[in-house]
């Protein structure tokens, strides 16, 4: 990108935790730079093995960071508490790993609203995650819990779910949206069916139109090497890829008037909703104001 | 059987996984950890293949790397009818080979505008970008003048050969470089064509043609 950016000025955003890099990707003592946020920003693993990050314009200041789930995470401002939890990644029996890290021309929240819809799979994921004539989506619960979004028992027939499935199953998921720019599913696992695998999209805004999806799987598989792991979840991800860049706005609309529903859009619904009560403006289009993201610093227009 | 180390979103491997689709060859993926992984770069890679990149193919116990030299043994050795790689006509063989090297250009200027955008690679992306159009628009050109002559292909034959499918996915994948085909409608007239070959098949962001013809 060789284009000035504008710098995010939303203090919703500032606040918030944003996942930059996979931690087995970094070698000891080699700074990277990537863009979070607008700002340019550089990030490294010292030799006695902590994370560091800092803006290039502020090099001395450290920016606060946390290492979980196998990635580094940095806050450009005040962060109010710690990551999210995912309890079924704590335990020890399991394998958790980055996917791939893939840079896409859309926003965030357009990211994670094609991630929480299934009305897609059989048009998108032919003969994956869907199969025509399998398209319906049969009604589903949404609810808001502890300030996260839900959506429970998401019934849909898939002919190859994951990479250890052998043939097709009705498969049962549960989403949730514990972060405006990061969501995950979880769903029985092929080779457990009473404990869940949990594939989590963890999205690193790097400005309002242009992310870097970090694909998160953790899933009790034993036999398929990380190279199946990774290439299932990045064959998915790259058929979503051209349906992302092709949307627009390109920032997500919250105006309930805009874009009107159906109801498979039921947790998107909610998602728009919530982030409208969070106040987030950067990466979306607020729904009381007719001007595009950070429509506060009056700085953007369509 | 043939082995093809493979990775499923490398436009080099898919030349390979087009080719042997269409001559209808049996082969084994063996999955390469690109990215993240960065297994091609491996000290056990480098067994395989010293330069370090994919795709590789073994054949028995032959083994060729670089994508447009194993086109080249696939069809010579797998297709009977020797259209896709005519060696018994000198002219025919000589543009075929000239467009083979043209689909280097495309692949170190399209394709790597491609390894940037998404994957973050460290490239002069504006340079690799104009390059890119620089060769659309000579392709552009060519293609228009060979529909003229009532042609359909790259090279002057009636049928596609594997310079066809040697250009189509660098010029495929074009737009995930941040490179539009807008201004190329004879490039994207043949695009079309191209996804019509029996035995065609897909990958992530290039799908099979439309039902009707443009
Ligand atoms: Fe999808």
């Amino acid at each position: 990108m060789t284009t000035t950016v504008e710098e995010c000025t939303d203090p919703v955003a500032l606040s918030l935790w944003h996942p930059v890099v996979a931690v087995a990707e970094l070698n000891p003592q080699e700074i990277q730079t990537t863009l979070l946020l607008g700002y340019q920003i550089s990030y490294g693993l010292r030799n006695d093995g902590s994370l560091g990050a800092a803006r290039q314009d502020q090099p001395r200041v450290e920016l606060p960071v946390r290492s979980r789930y196998g990635y580094l995470w940095v806050c450009l401002g005040e962060p109010r508490g710690d990551v999210f939890d995912i309890p079924e990644a704590e335990e020890a029996d399991r394998r958790t790993l980055n996917a791939a890290s893939i840079m896409v021309n859309t926003s965030a929240p357009r990211a994670v609203e094609n991630f929480l819809d299934m009305g897609h799979f059989p048009f998108v994921h032919g003969g994956f995650l869907g199969v025509e004539p399998h398209t319906e989506v049969v009604d589903y619960e949404v609810t808001i819990e502890n300030s996260e979004v839900w959506a429970r028992q998401c019934l849909f027939y898939q002919p190859q779910a994951a990479a250890s499935a052998s043939g097709g199953q009705i498969s049962e998921y549960t989403y949730r949206v514990p972060h405006p720019y990061c969501v995950m599913l979880t769903k029985s696992s092929p080779t457990d069916p009473s404990r869940q695998d949990v594939i989590g999209l963890f999205i690193q805004v790097m400005t309002q139109e242009r992310i870097r999806a970090h694909n998160f799987l953790s899933v009790l598989d034993e036999d398929s090497s990380d190279t199946v792991l990774k290439r299932f979840q990045q064959i998915i991800f790259s058929q979503d890829k051209p349906i992302l860049e092709n949307q627009y706005p390109k920032l997500l609309p919250l105006d309930p008037r805009v874009e009107v529903p159906i109801r498979a859009d039921k947790s998107a619904i909610a998602y728009r909703r919530w982030l409208s009560e969070l106040g987030l403006t950067y990466s979306v289009i607020p729904g009381d104001q007719n001007s595009t993201g950070q429509a506060t610093t009056g700085q953007r227009s369509l | 059987m043939i082995k093809l180390y493979n990775y499923d979103l490398s436009v080099n491997c898919y030349k390979q996984r087009l080719m042997m689709g269409i001559l209808g060859i049996d082969y084994e993926s063996i999955p390469v950890d690109f990215f993240p992984g960065q297994e091609h770069k491996s000290e056990a890679f480098k067994e395989v293949n010293p330069l370090g990149h994919i795709p590789v193919i073994v054949d028995g116990d032959y083994t060729l790397r670089d994508a447009h030299a194993i086109l080249v043994y696939l069809a010579a050795k797998y297709d009977p009818s020797g259209c896709w790689y005519p060696s018994d006509d000198p002219e025919l063989i000589g543009e075929l080979s000239q467009w083979m090297l043209f689909a280097e250009g495309t692949t170190n200027t399209a394709s790597a505008a491609r390894l940037h955008d998404n994957l973050g690679y460290a490239f002069d992306i504006d340079a690799l970008r104009s390059g890119a159009h620089q060769l659309f628009r000579v392709l552009d050109e060519h293609l228009w003048f060979r529909e003229r002559e009532g042609k359909d292909w790259v090279c002057s034959a009636d049928h596609p050969t594997i310079a066809d499918l040697a250009i189509f996915p660098d010029v495929m994948l074009s737009e995930e470089g941040g490179i539009s085909r807008l201004p190329y409608p004879a490039i994207r007239r043949w695009t079309e064509r191209v996804r019509r070959i029996e035995g065609f098949t897909i990958m992530p962001g290039i799908q099979e043609a439309a039902s009707l013809a443009i």
